[in-house]
């Protein structure tokens, strides 16, 4: 089986056509569903959070059988999951795609679940805390992206289930639960 | 009493153009044309109804939907001189002639001499259709006298001039013994020979364009002969030739077949039906080349070897296309189709798409091809067809689903369509026996991984 990094690879990833863009409707669609499922898979697995089309991206490109994925390609690919609510161009130009494995909604649900397993209601913490803090170690939490992390506070603010206000120190936030 | 036996059959062409005789040259043709017998003879055949007349060198051809009689030239005795009368303005023309008639009342189709017992018939033609009858007579006329079935292949040769002149003769008598004229009535006679040396001259350069179109015929006998001769030998002495010998062997026989439409249809022979019997004559001409190419063939590729075969009096791109259209109206067994890329091409009505996709499909499932894909030219070779073609058979095999793209730096190849057969809930789940399955054993095997 071949391998990337920690990451299994499924059998038609060595299939060439995978790598090139289907003209034919029905075709095209698989093609793009399978795509989708490999790039989520790969990026809950590893951890990223953002896949810029100008950087390299260990998915797009198989050394193997010498074949990549053109820029056509990556955001076709791309903008499918932006289409199904699974990612969100960063830019206007969309070069920068933020991969959202869980949705906000979901990465919410997780925040408040890890408040009552922690004990938090109506604590304080700070955004920095909630990524990288001893508390969140072991969860998904812990190491997630800043960006996705203020949207689902943010959206959970909306809810009334915490208040976001500016801390002491200039470059971070502080969250007060209510829940 | 009608005889049915009358006239001597003619046998069609499946697309409906008559067969026609060894150095038969088509040169005129009516349509809507009734031929009768004469009023006032005994009734010797039953009245043939609105068909298509055409003169060719040898025959009169009678076809219509329901019959397709031959008139040889040859039973023609006499053909009258149409009357212009102030009931011609009015009536239908027609054309009448007299032929002989065997006593079992058959149109006379063999030689003469043997054939004791004849009378003759009077044959009225009546030109329904506003064509140039005039022009249809005329050419009747020059048929009937040029006598081609008389010419057999060997009177050909050997018509060379033989005059010697002498020269050197002096005196009162000329080399030909006439006498010499002097004074004003020898300038005069002077005069008189340069006109009519001119006037021969100038018939000698007219008798030359016909000899060409006797020539003509002979490089078509001469080439036919060739390929006779090639075929025949090609069976019996293949031990002591060469490779190389054989391919120009192979390479003649090609130009030869290409060689050979003795009678081409014409603007000038068949008038306002040029195209529809155009059609037909080239629904007859590609059925060997099909047959050589796979059941389908370029469009171009016909253009060129339908003109080849024509030599002279070529056809235009238009026309050819013209006549390719007009196949939806008649039962021909090919016709004209277009690819989605623009590719137009003539194949066989019986030819399927299904059969080459199943072709392909074997050729891309082989072990080593389901690791490599197949590009054109490999599919190409497969299939025995030009790899233009073959690229516009990969297209569609990939539109319905079969086959799908590869584009990379080394070029465009087309594989197995394995998507299908991946499953969305578990990327590493393979069903045993799928072609997906073997597409990995082939994989594994040639050493990816």
């Amino acid at each position: 089986m071949q391998k990337l990094g920690d990451f299994k690879l499924p059998a038609f990833f060595n299939y060439p056509p995978y790598f090139t863009l289907q003209p034919v409707r029905d075709t095209r669609e698989k093609q793009v569903q399978l795509w989708r499922e490999l790039i989520l898979d790969y990026c809950r697995t590893q951890k990223v959070f953002v896949i810029a089309l100008e950087e390299e991206f260990p998915l797009f490109s198989n050394p193997v059988i010498e074949r990549s994925l053109n820029n056509e390609a990556r955001e076709t690919f791309l903008s499918a999951l932006v289409s199904e609510g699974r990612a969100e161009w960063l830019d206007k130009g969309h070069r920068k795609c933020l991969i959202l494995w869980h949705r906000i909604q979901d990465w919410a649900d997780l925040i408040l679940s890890f408040v009552k397993d922690n004990g938090l209601e109506d604590n304080v913490m700070t955004v920095e805390e909630i990524r990288s803090g001893i508390e969140s170690r072991g969860t998904e939490l812990h190491g997630m992206d800043r960006t996705i992390l203020m949207r689902a506070l943010k959206l959970l603010e909306h809810k009334g289930k915490l208040a976001i206000f500016k801390g002491t120190s200039a470059d971070d936030e502080g969250v007060k639960f209510s829940v | 009493m009608g005889s049915n036996n009358f006239f001597p059959a003619v046998s069609v062409t499946s697309s409906g153009r008559p067969v026609l005789l060894p150095n038969e040259v088509e040169c005129n043709l009516l349509s809507k044309v009734d031929i009768e017998p004469n009023e006032n003879d005994a009734i010797s055949f039953t009245p043939l109804k609105s068909g298509h007349l055409i003169l060719t060198t040898h025959r009169l051809l009678f076809l219509s939907s329901e019959k397709s009689v031959a008139i040889p030239l040859s039973a023609i005795t006499h053909i009258f001189s149409s009357k212009r009368s102030l009931k011609s303005v009015f009536h239908s023309p027609r054309i009448r002639f007299q032929v002989s008639v065997t006593g079992d009342n058959r149109i006379l189709d063999s030689d003469p001499v043997r054939v004791t017992n004849t009378h003759s018939v009077v044959i009225t033609v009546i030109v329904r259709d506003k064509g140039d009858w005039e022009l249809f007579l005329a050419k009747l006329w020059e048929s009937w006298r040029g006598r081609a079935w008389e010419t057999t292949s060997e009177s050909v040769s050997g018509t060379g001039s033989s005059s010697v002149s002498g020269s050197g003769y002096g005196g009162l008598y000329g080399s030909d013994g006439s006498v010499r004229m002097v004074g004003v009535a020898g300038i005069l006679r002077k005069e008189q020979e340069m006109w009519e040396s001119t006037d021969k001259s100038l018939q000698d350069a007219f008798q030359d364009l016909n000899a060409l179109m006797n020539k003509a015929k002979e490089m078509v006998m001469l080439a036919e002969k060739m390929r006779q001769k090639l075929l025949s030998g090609s069976g019996s002495q293949t031990n002591s030739t060469n490779e190389e010998e054989m391919g120009s062997k192979e390479e003649m026989q090609d130009w030869l077949l290409s060689v050979g439409i003795v009678s081409p249809v014409t603007k000038e022979s068949a008038g306002a039906l040029y195209h529809q019997q155009l059609s037909r004559q080239l629904a007859d001409f590609v059925k060997i080349p099909l047959e050589r190419s796979g059941g389908m063939i370029n469009l171009i590729d016909v253009y060129c070897l339908f003109n080849r075969a024509r030599g002279t009096a070529l056809i235009s791109p238009d026309d050819l296309l013209q006549a390719c259209s007009l196949w939806e109206k008649f039962d021909v067994p090919v016709m004209l189709r277009k690819f989605d890329s623009g590719v137009r091409v003539i194949q066989n009505k019986s030819h399927s798409d299904e059969e080459v996709f199943a072709r392909i499909k074997a050729l891309v499932t082989k072990p080593e091809t389901l690791q490599t894909g197949i590009s054109a030219s490999d599919a190409a070779m497969t299939l025995g067809i030009a790899p233009a073609m073959a690229k516009e058979h990969l297209l569609t095999a990939e539109s319905k689903g079969l086959l799908c793209r590869d584009i990379s730096p080394d070029g465009f190849r087309f594989y197995i369509n394995l998507f299908p057969e991946i499953t969305l809930d578990n990327l590493f789940l393979m069903k045993d026996y799928s072609i997906y399955s073997s597409w990995v054993k082939a994989a594994s095997a040639s050493g990816l991984r």
